[in-house]
């Protein structure tokens, strides 16, 4: 499927998912699992990244407007789609490698150890600057830490067990670009 | 100049981050003011169609305990008819009123609307509920909002042409006024963001006497929410050390996590008291 009609689907399904099945789970006050910022995570290698963020913005303002409270998902999402393309120039294995897969996962960041790095630290960054944002008029630093270490436990969970069953064809591109 | 350009270039993204960021942070700090804006009222018209179709499934899986809180408010105001009450005794004579009222509807205090629910959140710290009942229907922006059973969920903060946006108890800005039933000692509510459903009452003077399982209704005191709403049952009584006050935690009688029918109360003196008060503050001014 071409690239772009895949991430159109892919921004409305995560949002569905979001709003109409993981935020109806009510596990623990201090558990609110995330997945739709998954979608920031699979974009493209290629793709600039001022139109990245403009995309993570969009993506927060939307959950921000079921939310009713505007800001705080958009937040989250354009820092995380700030720091992630030196994420990526960090942790991809050699040089060039991001023009021969098309997007992040296990395979195009050459195993399951620096794909977990890669997730995991935007997944800490969303969460920790989202509940941030959401914990800085109650003023508790103990809540903020605990819920964040909570949420992205299970968040990260979550990402796993969806990159496992939903498997992402990763074609390997010659050098010939 | 030419150096002001390439600054501009050469740093595009992380000025384009700071300005995102920074847009955010207005639109959370300023969100009052934003949320009169005409966009917020397209959204909310979106999103509220969205939530409605959902809603259409997922209301078949809560019928019963729907129809069981309709049974128990019914319960209740089988209770309050006046054919329940008889007189002590037949020597009483009856006087009937001279006094022509030409209409009750000109006297009519509170009109109750039924709207349905179609998207409520819990677990956030700034929760909202979104009704499927909107302007078109004569709900407006103020009127307080209760479950069947007359626990007391919110207050509407947004309207659109065919939705509702209430801000529920569980909002950081939320401040309704309670009472305690026995003594009559009136405090503030406040939440916390933690625990749903679990909300304090502050400004409860240490004087009062206040002991676990007491009633915790609404004042009467602002014109959204009649007075006598069922608001919750004390859960925790402690003395605050640093102030003369009790730090009273209740549990809300209404249940956020299953709202699926509330009332929207409309007060219909709301004009004439606001219009009172506004003469009250020009002559202070």
């Amino acid at each position: 499927m071409n690239l772009f009609v895949k991430n159109i689907i892919r921004f409305f399904l995560f949002i569905l998912v979001q709003v109409f099945v993981l935020d109806k789970i009510h596990l623990h006050q201090m558990v609110t699992p995330y997945l739709y910022f998954l979608f920031i995570i699979w974009l493209p290698f290629r793709m600039g990244r001022t139109q990245q963020m403009l995309l993570a913005f969009l993506l927060g303002f939307a959950m921000d407007s079921f939310r009713h409270h505007p800001g705080f998902h958009s937040a989250a999402c354009v820092l995380i789609a700030y720091i992630r393309p030196f994420l990526v120039n960090i942790l991809i294995p050699q040089e060039g490698a991001d023009a021969n897969y098309e997007e992040p996962s296990f395979k195009s960041l050459g195993g399951f150890l620096p794909y977990l790095i890669f997730i995991s630290v935007l997944t800490v960054l969303h969460h920790g600057w989202l509940f941030l944002l959401e914990a800085w008029q109650f003023g508790n630093i103990w809540y903020f830490l605990v819920k964040t270490l909570l949420s992205t436990a299970v968040s990260l969970f979550l990402i796993i067990i969806t990159e496992m069953l939903f498997t992402r064809q990763q074609r390997f591109k010659t050098n010939t670009v | 100049m030419r150096n002001i350009f390439l600054f501009v270039r050469r740093y595009f993204n992380f000025l384009l981050f700071l300005l995102l960021q920074g847009f955010c942070i207005y639109l959370i700090v300023h969100y009052s003011k934003y949320h009169n804006a005409i966009f917020s009222k397209t959204a909310n018209q979106v999103t509220g169609k969205i939530n409605r179709e959902y809603n259409s499934i997922t209301s078949y899986f809560s019928l019963k305990r729907t129809n069981d809180s309709l049974v128990a408010a019914n319960e209740m105001l089988y209770n309050k008819l006046k054919a329940d009450f008889a007189l002590p005794d037949t020597a009483s004579n009856f006087l009937v009123d001279s006094i022509k009222v030409d209409s009750m509807e000109r006297f009519r205090k509170y009109h109750y609307y039924p709207a349905k629910v179609v998207y409520n959140s819990v677990a956030s710290q700034n929760n909202f509920i979104v009704l499927s009942r909107g302007a078109s229907q004569n709900i407006k922006k103020d009127m307080g909002v209760i479950d069947p059973n007359t626990g007391v969920v919110g207050i509407v903060t947004e309207v659109s042409n065919g939705y509702a946006v209430v801000m529920s108890m569980l909002h950081k800005d939320s401040h309704l006024s309670g009472k305690l039933l026995k003594g009559g000692e009136t405090g503030t509510l406040n939440w916390d963001g933690k625990a749903p459903n679990i909300i304090s009452l502050g400004g409860i003077p240490k004087t009062a006497k206040v002991a676990v399982g007491d009633t915790v209704i609404s004042s009467g005191f602002s014109t959204s929410i009649p007075k006598g709403m069922m608001m919750g049952i004390v859960q925790e009584v402690k003395s605050d050390k640093s102030t003369n006050n009790h730090l009273i935690k209740f549990r809300s009688s209404a249940n956020f996590y299953n709202l699926e029918f509330v009332y929207v109360i409309d007060n219909k003196q709301t004009e004439e008291i606001k219009a009172i008060l506004e003469k009250e503050k020009q002559k202070t001014q």
